[in-house]
């Protein structure tokens, strides 16, 4: 039965056909904050390792991310933290079934880029 | 081809594998983020910024040692999670395969050497 048309079915159409949406565009996003938390990562067991082994390591990894650059990297590493922790309790709330409408999905979407940038605003002030 | 069955033949392909595991494991770190992200945040944005030493006595402290080492553990290995699954997405064939390995042999890497680093400075 499954050998009736095989390698002939309509496949299902992929991200380039669709128009970009605030639903797809604010989930494109989770991904792609989640892979950057990862180079996050990366910095922060760098700077650790450093403090731990010796003055003059860390010395140059702190100077690095305390510089205007290291600011700016730290500064949008933040936003994205932020957005994916707002991003994947929007897909728990999803998975439990609430706020599944598209109207409230998009309402969610919005609020998670107003709120991970109020919140590393937050942070910029507080730290 | 013919002999088998449809269901011997779809065993074990796609979201018959492992998918459930998989997405309850992204549903438990998902909420385990909503605590932990913001006490890593503002614990490491506290730490930066000090001396050499003041960075030692701040990481040397239970409280900061233990949400750095919670959040190393556990944002990092659902990262990895996240990673993994773009690759699943995008990348097929043996360089896939590859490149899921290096993601996972980079993740636990880095929580390994954060973890040597946080005993080091708090011990």
């Amino acid at each position: 039965m499954a050998d009736v048309n095989r390698g002939n079915r309509p496949l299902s159409p992929h991200l380039s056909i669709y128009r970009p949406q605030l639903t797809s565009v604010s989930s494109i996003m989770v991904r792609i904050t989640g892979i950057a938390s990862l180079g996050l990562a990366l910095l922060v067991v760098w700077w650790l390792l450093a403090a731990a082994t010796s003055a003059g390591s860390f010395t140059v990894i702190d100077g690095l991310l305390r510089s205007w650059f290291g600011s700016l990297v730290l500064l949008g590493a933040t936003w994205a933290l932020w957005y994916h922790m707002l991003g994947r309790l929007r897909h728990v709330i999803w998975d439990f079934g609430y706020l599944v409408q598209v109207e409230v999905s998009n309402k969610m979407g919005l609020g998670m880029f107003i709120g991970a940038t109020v919140l590393t605003a937050i942070t910029a002030l507080v730290v | 081809m013919r002999y088998l069955t449809d269901r011997k033949r779809a065993e074990g392909l796609g979201a018959s594998g492992s998918g459930t595991h998989h997405h309850w494991q992204m549903m438990v770190s998902s909420i385990l983020l909503v605590p932990l992200v913001p006490l890593f945040i503002f614990t490491f944005g506290y730490g930066l910024g000090g001396t050499h030493e003041e960075v030692l006595a701040y990481f040397g402290r239970p409280f900061p040692a233990l949400v750095m080492a919670l959040s190393l553990i556990v944002i990092t290995l659902h990262v990895m999670h996240e990673a993994k699954a773009a690759i699943e997405d995008y990348m097929h064939g043996v360089a896939g395969k590859l490149t899921l390995i290096f993601a996972t042999a980079f993740s636990y890497t880095l929580i390994a050497a954060g973890l040597f680093a946080i005993a080091r400075i708090a011990l």
